[in-house]
């Protein structure tokens, strides 16, 4: 009896219900922690320098590259090994399988140079000589890499400002010629505007053609310098000075040089352009198109979900019709994002986009200008797919005032504009503010109905910058979510991609977390100012 | 009712004239042919059992139920012989006539001297010595100067129950109304905050006209003037507090303020 009535007390109590929710938030921690631990382990491991090992085969031959990972032979059930041997120009392969019984024995030889070059990806070999005619270099440095990169350096960064100065003229060549299509297309081409503006473009077509030959000299030049490395088993290679954008030697790097190395890849990820087809270089124009979409994104759906919120809960008179209109706005919040991204393509691309194009650009039809995606329409459709979660967020925030401080402003002689501004508002900022955090890690995190909308895997320019009007609302742009699913899933060379896939990751996860704790810290401080636990 | 007319006394020139006043929430009816007045400068107090119509009947005196949906009157309101439901009267005027204290106490999130002033503030009174002036005053009025006039700038939410409520009061004060309605001010307060919110009502008549709902029938005859009884949305009997504590007019009355009321 004295079991039963312990039993029975065991069930009363809840206890397995307890063990139950406990269990189910332990599954859902484990779960996250899991994904974060993956992303963060193979992110942050990505840039260190890691030793490039020489393996000594038994068929004579010779393998050289970093190590990658082990793993049983799935045919054979022995141990092999997966080698990142680079040198894609060489062996057409960056990767290579190696059987354990095939291998004879390792070593770690300290002259090896691992070269990230401009295109072809790493090259893994030793230096043989240099041929520098166009460098003088003191006798004792001949054979110093470094030092002959650091005498082509001044002639590098020459020919970068010339393409830059290229790329300024380019870009008036195509404003003049904007212009002129404008005044071509009003059936205004013998004014004496015109004229002046064919002579402005001529003029500057000589200087570009100045500059274009200026350039091909000076590449001519920094090109003939050349250094040639071999490979582990003896192929010669030689490679041009200025195809080489770093050089490291992993096996005889100390620690602090390994910290700095790892430094100047962090440094060149934030700030620099992707080369090689996006899996190598820096991810500056993607981070830049994710803040931008993110910022615009919030500048359109903040406001209009907010005022919405307000219409819904202060003004609309409660009835049949509100509430069809509140079902019908958290019903869009469950709307597939795809489904978003079609409308936004047909709506505001093809149905706004090109009325603008036919009112404003029409000289450049057929080319479209605001009739294509561009970072304007991907940031209204993704305002579009948060707007709900804004609305609700308000309309809940404003709900949950106590009525008692409505009729307490009411009763001091406030309007109802009145008591809504000066105290309601503040009063629902920080529920207000969690929906709009919400809005914010969901469209960070939207691929989809960017694809349709505007993002490209590669954009020649930021949709922010130096050249008038400054913001280019119709240019389309980069993204880390839709570069991670390009880098990762469309890439000819998805494993030489992998590492980059995982840093990619690692950015976007930490930037949307900035930008939510920025906002949870501002809720939590209007949290405080504007509780009422009390009431 | 032919006996109405003996237990409701007449006020010569009232400040407030209730003239046939029927209210209804929907289709229940709330209030029934109320007609009274309500001297100025005075405190009346009404009573009555819960549910009777008190709070109902006080907040159309400043037309806070505008809020209420689907609520609709009949008859008439005059304060100083302007018709308070009249299409043309500015409610936002009215309601800086007639100040209100309810019975939850409500302060904003805001600090204590932002409360104080926040009527002011609306009326778009800016100058900084007025403000401050009338923050003192108030509180003063209120008698939460002492306890209060080190932290102005903190958050009022840090205030007790009863100093909220006393609050409230000086929030209700500082714009100077010239009648303080009051709905149950004391009923969630301790003894003591009672006597003071008690002891200011007494100060502030002469001053100001003061219509209080209360339950505690001793509070209404210490504090006031005038009494009303309601019952189920009826006014049952009104006149001098003195004598409709101690002979009574009407039976239910007397069964009411002797406790004998089922
Ligand atoms: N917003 C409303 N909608 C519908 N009916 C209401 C509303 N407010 C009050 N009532 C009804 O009107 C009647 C009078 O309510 P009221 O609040 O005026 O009573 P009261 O005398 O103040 O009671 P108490 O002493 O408990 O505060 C009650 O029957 C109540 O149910
Ligand atoms: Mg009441």
């Amino acid at each position: 009896m004295a079991t039963k009535k312990s039993t029975n007390k065991f069930w009363r109590q809840g206890e397995p219900f307890v063990w139950g929710t406990a269990l189910a938030l332990t599954l859902v921690l484990f779960m996250t922690v899991l994904l974060f631990y993956v992303v963060l382990a193979n992110g942050i491991t990505v840039f260190w320098p890691k030793d490039v090992i020489l393996a000594t085969l038994n068929n004579g031959g010779y393998a050289l590259g970093e190590l990658v990972k082990d793993e049983k032979n799935p045919a054979t059930g022995k141990k092999r090994f997966q080698f990142k041997i680079g040198n894609r120009d060489l062996y057409s392969l960056d990767f290579k399988w190696i059987d354990t019984e095939d291998i004879k024995s390792f070593s770690t030889p300290s002259d090896i140079y691992v070269l990230e070059r401009q295109e072809n990806g790493n090259f893994y070999g030793s230096l043989k000589e240099l041929k520098t005619p166009g460098l003088v270099l003191p006798a004792e440095k001949k054979e110093n890499l470094q030092a002959a990169l650091d005498a082509i350096e001044p002639q590098r960064l020459e020919v970068e400002k010339i393409d830059r100065q290229i790329a300024a003229l380019n870009d008036k060549v195509e404003q003049n010629n904007n212009k002129l299509l404008k005044l071509r297309y009003k059936k205004e081409e013998h004014t004496p505007a015109t004229v002046a503006l064919h002579d402005k473009v001529n003029t500057i077509k000589a200087e570009f053609e100045k500059l274009v030959s200026v350039l091909g000299s000076k590449q001519g030049i920094v090109a003939a310098n050349e250094a040639v490395f071999v490979d582990a088993n003896g192929q010669e290679k030689t490679i041009r000075l200025a195809d080489i954008v770093r050089y490291y030697q992993p096996n005889s790097m100390s620690w602090l040089q390994k910290w700095s190395y790892y430094g100047k890849r962090l440094r060149e990820l934030l700030f620099a352009e992707p080369r090689e087809s996006n899996t190598e270089g820096g991810l500056f124009p993607a981070i830049f198109g994710t803040i931008m979409l993110i910022f615009m994104m919030s500048i359109l759906s903040f406001p209009l979900g907010v005022l919405a919120g307000i219409y819904l809960r202060e003004y609309a008179r409660e009835g049949y019709l509100v509430k069809m209109v509140r079902i019908a706005v958290n019903n869009l919040a469950g709307i597939p994002s795809i489904v978003y991204g079609i409308f936004g393509l047909g709506f505001f691309v093809y149905g706004i986009g090109s009325q603008i194009d036919l009112l404003f650009f029409p000289e450049k039809l057929p080319t479209p200008t605001f009739g294509t995606g561009g970072i304007l329409w991907a940031s209204m459709t993704l305002g579009l797919l948060t707007v709900p979660v804004v609305i609700v967020a308000t309309e809940e925030a404003l709900g949950a005032i106590p009525p008692g401080i409505r009729e307490g402003s009411q009763a001091l002689a406030a309007t109802k504009f009145q008591t809504l501004t000066r105290i309601l508002l503040p009063m629902a900022s920080p529920g207000i503010l969690t929906g709009f955090i919400l809005a914010m890690a969901r469209a960070a995190g939207e691929v989809a109905p960017l694809m349709i909308t505007g993002v490209v895997k590669l954009a020649p320019a930021l949709p922010l910058d130096g050249s008038f009007p400054y913001l280019h609302l119709d240019r389309k742009f980069m993204h880390l979510g839709f570069h991670i699913y390009d880098i990762g899933f469309q890439s000819p060379n998805v494993e030489a991609a992998k590492p980059m896939v995982y840093v990619t990751t690692l950015l976007l996860i930490l930037i949307v977390l900035i930008m939510t704790s920025t906002a949870i810290y501002l809720r939590n401080r209007m949290r405080e100012r504007f509780s009422v636990a009390d009431l | 009712m032919s006996h109405s007319a003996t237990a409701i006394m007449s006020i010569e020139k009232p400040q407030v004239e209730v003239e046939h006043l029927n209210l209804f929430y929907g289709n229940s009816q709330a209030l029934t042919d109320m007609s009274f007045g309500i001297p100025a400068s005075q405190v009346t107090a009404l009573i009555g059992p819960s549910g009777c119509g008190k709070s109902t009947f006080l907040r159309c005196i400043n037309r806070m139920n505008d809020l209420v949906e689907g609520l609709r009157i009949e008859g008439s309101i005059t304060i100083d012989g302007e018709n308070i439901n009249d299409p043309s009267l500015d409610v936002i005027e009215l309601r800086r006539k007639v100040g209100m204290v309810f019975q939850k106490w409500n302060p904003f999130p805001k600090s204590i001297y932002e409360n104080v002033i926040y009527g002011l503030r609306i009326a778009g009174i800016k100058e900084r010595g007025v403000l401050d002036q009338a923050v003192e005053q108030s509180l003063k009025r209120a008698a939460l100067w002492d306890e209060v006039k080190d932290r102005l700038q903190q958050s009022a939410m840090g205030l007790s129950g009863g100093q909220m409520q006393r609050l409230c009061i000086a929030r209700a004060v500082a714009v100077n109304p010239e009648i303080i309605l009051m709905d149950e001010p004391c009923s969630a307060l301790d003894p003591r905050s009672t006597s003071r919110i008690e002891e200011l009502i007494r100060e502030l008549r002469g001053e100001y006209t003061i219509i209080i709902v209360t339950h505690n029938m001793q509070q209404a005859a210490r504090i006031s003037d005038y009494t009303a009884y309601m019952y189920l949305g009826e006014l049952i009997e009104y006149g001098p507090t003195q004598k409709l504590f101690t002979v009574p007019e009407r039976k239910e009355t007397e069964d009411y303020i002797t406790g004998r009321f089922g």
